[in-house]
């Protein structure tokens, strides 16, 4: 079948004859690479994506039920993310960067949501995209200082 | 010092947050064939036969390998130093599987749906045989590894016919006879379990054969040049007819430190003469590849009244699983790490022996072995200040080592050999006491305060790791000038996230005098990059950061001569940007001095190298204090505060040193309260991320690390290792303020909550 998915703001269209692909793996197929496969079953979150502004594990999403959606990955938000990444890093957060463009992402989605910014709350937030390099507390010093800067 | 001692961020920082392409996975050519393993249902059976008719039917299938299929060749998954002290007893597809999950076919397929069809109607016959499952009664019974072609390639103790991978033993003066003369004596059994790395991108790897008929493999490894020599062996290849290159690895902590999916792809790409790709699914990860060893230390420890250490005797019993990978290694770091802490004793006796199991076979995993022997030591430290009644700081404090000591034990205990003799030119582990007590506020917390059913309590615990493997591991470098002035580095050293690259920017940096962004580095590339032993053993920032120093001197040099060439004189120096005559009368830039050099005037490119091998392996130190709240109705435990005080030497980049101290003690955190691999008749029953469950960032209430000033003289500007030390110290950290808090000593991990109500309720 055909699905339409607005992805970066451009409208494309995708044959799919295996219903059961994931937006992950289509993801990665089209050549977003930025999408990062980790567990399996949705749980470390380095499949992060925008779905219509909230965060979704793409590795847990049926391909066609993106269908009418809009879809942001990482590439399509390179300044904004650029901006966080430099946050980051300047805290030593990054490590292996493998969790990077998913956490990102669902920073992006924490942003576009109305919550009361605070420690608690931005881990409580954050807390399904895993990292085992960092120990978390230097990502977290770069995303409190985004978040506070940048609100 | 002006570019080492900095924090600048990484150089791929930004560029793998904003999702650069950059992992095998993201270079893999689009077309590859897609390669899937059949792994083994059962723990231990012989295949009698594979029917590959049916799958090989299947539109879209390329090839299947079996057994058949490879040349006979033994060898062992573990990427160590040639030749390696683990035995020689695996072969990449064999007639007999040792564990669930041990490979019995690979496909290879245009897409993963047809491999996995392909893989359901591949047949199997197999002869099921009584598979051995608890390590401590593995010794002597059913023999796991017959084959005989297997073999150690030096003396490590294997005794396959026992089913012992490997065993050592050492003793230095009478440990009998010192026990019996001390006051106090504590004998203790302490236990810690298997874990898994869980670095977030799974074992990946691809291959192709490219325009001058090589066969090339991008792979996430720690080991690049491990992983070429071990290729050539098991897929009778030349080595100059194998490239290997390492992309961005996304995380590793020894998991990666082997060869996993690489001789699959290879051989596929080598029949097919198609490229191929292997991602492993987590759970093959789990399941297939390997985790932390599995251990049993029945520890006796023995002091006078003044709390004088004088005797430690230590007997281990180490769980390899189905094969043996670093073995003898791991074992030996559980003491050559941990038992130079307490120098001032008179008797010290260590050994014992690694079985082989049916069960994953365990392999390389950061702290590798220290931080189960230190779990043991630091614990019944605390157990016999207790008998003793006085503190554990004091107990530490007066037998721990201190700098321009030594300990005899560094002479005979090395990694699968004997080590090397060293005195401590570098050991602040006394300020590393003093401030973390400052920090944690321990005066004022120890040992426990309650409140209604919670209680807030203070325990600590000391380390010490290495700094690479005297006189194994080797690093080198090449430094290229570039016609703008700038430097290509060219390292063996594999960056897996750490920041390596980065910090070895800033050592040529340094050397040169230039600034950090005229490095460009490049790593582990096994055609392009000079031979490097690899990223482990905590030896990449001290043992390549060493070859990075010299093959900068030995620029440095060039370019003072050929600006001497230019400016007429001998008597000339060089500022970062320009090379002067040291009377000031004439000068010439980098970037002009390059551009004559490569366009119109003596023309010459320079390039310059470095090799290093440690000759010694200065050990970093830690002093950790934890602060727990232990809830009495059902024994949940939870760190409020991490305090770690650590000395590296010089941490080049001190954001980066803490970055690895902190995810290190989060690694450890986790492994003391819950991460726990469970086998139900030798099946793994938490081979997902749903059911092993790793900290997240609500578990993190508050780390604080904090380095101590010292100077390793024989490291690259002062500096140590820092890579594995931070996950040794909360196992006995927690263990020990659990004690404080209760009275109740857990001596095997995890200290689940249902372990500590358990124990309290019994005490009661």
């Amino acid at each position: 079948m055909k699905i339409n998915i607005k992805i970066n703001n451009l409208n494309k269209t995708f044959n799919i004859d295996n219903y059961g692909i994931s937006l992950l793996d289509l993801l990665r197929r089209e050549g977003y690479k930025s999408v990062k496969k980790g567990c399996d079953t949705g749980t470390c979150g380095v499949c992060t994506v925008l779905l219509d502004g909230k965060p979704i594990l793409s590795c847990s999403l049926l391909a066609i039920k993106a269908n009418g959606h809009e879809v942001t990955t990482v590439e399509g938000v390179s300044e904004e993310a650029k901006i966080i990444a430099e946050y980051i890093t300047a805290e030593g957060g990054d490590q292996c960067g493998f969790c990077g463009p998913g956490l990102v992402m669902a920073i992006m989605g924490l942003k576009n949501e109305n919550l009361e910014i605070n420690s608690e709350s931005v881990k409580e937030y954050l807390a399904g995209n895993l990292c085992r390099c960092s120990g978390y507390e230097a990502q977290h010093r770069g995303i409190m200082k985004y978040l506070e800067v940048e609100k | 010092m002006k570019e080492v001692k900095k924090s600048i961020p990484k150089v791929d920082g930004v560029g793998l947050l904003m999702g650069k392409p950059a992992y095998t996975n993201d270079l893999a050519p689009q077309d590859a064939l897609i390669v899937k393993i059949l792994r083994s249902p059962h723990p231990f059976a012989k295949i009698i036969s594979i029917n590959t008719d049916e799958a090989l039917s299947i539109e879209g299938v390329e090839c299947i390998l079996t057994h058949k299929d490879f040349p006979k060749k033994i060898f062992t998954r573990a990427g160590q130093g040639y030749p390696e002290p683990s035995p020689y007893d695996k072969f990449v597809l064999d007639e007999y599987v040792r564990y669930v999950g041990d490979e019995v076919a690979a496909v290879a397929a245009i897409n993963e749906e047809v491999a996995e069809k392909a893989l359901k109607k591949i047949k199997v016959e197999y002869e099921l045989f009584e598979p051995v499952l608890d390590f401590k009664k593995a010794k002597d019974s059913k023999i796991i590894h017959f084959e005989k072609e297997a073999h150690s390639m030096f003396e490590i103790g294997f005794n396959p016919e026992r089913n012992i991978a490997a065993s050592y033993n050492m003793n230095v003066g009478n440990v009998e006879e010192e026990l019996k003369k001390c006051d106090v004596v504590v004998e203790s059994k302490y236990y810690t379990q298997p874990q898994a790395h869980v670095m977030l991108e799974p074992m990946v790897a691809t291959s192709f054969i490219d325009y001058m008929g090589r066969l090339n493999v991008i792979t996430a490894t720690q080991v690049p040049f491990h992983i070429r020599r071990i290729l050539s062996n098991v897929l009778n290849l030349s080595i100059n007819k194998i490239r290997v290159i390492k992309p961005r690895i996304g995380g590793g902590f020894g998991g990666k430190q082997a060869i996993h999916g690489e001789p699959y792809v290879a051989m596929v790409t080598l029949k097919t003469g198609k490229p191929a790709k292997i991602i492993y699914t987590r759970k093959e990860v789990f399941e297939a590849t390997y985790s932390r060893h599995e251990m049993e230390f029945n520890i006796k420890i023995g002091a006078d009244k003044d709390g004088l250490i004088k005797a430690i005797d230590v007997d281990v019993l180490s769980n390899t699983g189905a094969y043996g990978e670093h073995a003898l290694t791991v074992f030996m770091v559980a003491g050559s790490k941990t038992l130079p802490l307490y120098n001032k004793v008179n008797a010290v006796r260590f050994g014992g022996d690694v079985v082989y199991t049916n069960l994953t076979p365990a392999g390389a995993y950061r702290g590798y072995g220290a931080i189960q022997g230190n779990f043991a030591l630091e614990s019944v430290i605390d157990e016999l200040a207790e008998k003793l009644k006085i503190s554990p700081v004091e107990i530490r404090t007066k037998n721990m080592i201190k700098e321009g000591e030594t300990s005899p034990i560094f002479k005979i205990m090395g990694e699968g050999r004997e080590g090397v003799e060293m005195n401590i030119q570098s050991c602040k582990l006394d300020y590393c006491v003093k401030r973390g007590m400052e920090l944690i506020k321990w005066n004022e917390k120890y040992p426990k305060k309650a409140y209604g059913n919670k209680i807030r309590s203070v325990g600590m615990a000391i380390a010490m790791q290495g700094s690479g493997i005297a006189d194994i591991d080797m690093g080198s470098a090449i430094l290229k000038l570039n016609d703008d002035g700038s430097f290509n580095l060219l390292v063996g050293a594999t960056d897996l996230g750490t920041g390596s690259d980065t910090i070895l920017s800033q050592i040529a940096a340094e050397t040169l005098g230039v600034s950090t962004d005229k490095i460009i580095p490049y790593s582990s590339d096994t055609d392009l990059t000079p031979f490097d032993t690899g990223a482990y053993a905590s030896s990449t920032t001290y043992v390549s950061g060493n070859s990075v120093r010299i093959a900068a001197e030995n620029m440095k040099k060039m370019i003072l001569e050929e600006g001497s060439k230019n400016l007429g004189t001998d008597k000339v120096h060089f500022n970062g940007e320009e090379i002067i005559r040291d009377d000031n009368k004439n000068k010439i830039s980098l970037k002009q001095l390059s551009e004559l050099l490569y366009y119109s005037m003596n023309q010459k490119q320079l390039v310059a190298d470095g090799s290093y091998v440690g000759k010694k392996s200065p050990p970093p130190y830690m002093a950790s204090f934890v602060e727990i709240e232990l809830d009495t109705e059902t024994g949940k435990v939870e760190v409020i505060n991490f305090v770690s005080v650590v000395d590296c030497g010089t941490p080049i980049n001190p954001n980066l040193a803490k970055v690895q101290v902190e995810g290190a003690l989060v690694q450890g955190i986790g492994m003391t309260l819950y991460e726990d691999i469970n086998f139900s008749n030798g099946k793994m029953r938490n081979n997902t991320l749903m059911t092993y469950r790793i900290p997240d960032r609500r578990d993190v209430k508050k780390l604080t690390v904090e380095f101590a000033e010292s100077y390793e003289p024989s490291g690259p500007y002062g500096a140590k290792s820092v890579g594995e030390i931070g996950i040794d110290t909360p196992p006995a950290a927690i263990a020990n303020a659990i004690f404080n808090a209760t009275g109740v000593r857990i001596r095997s991990l995890p200290i689940t909550p249902e372990k500590v109500f358990k124990a309290m309720e019994m005490k009661k």
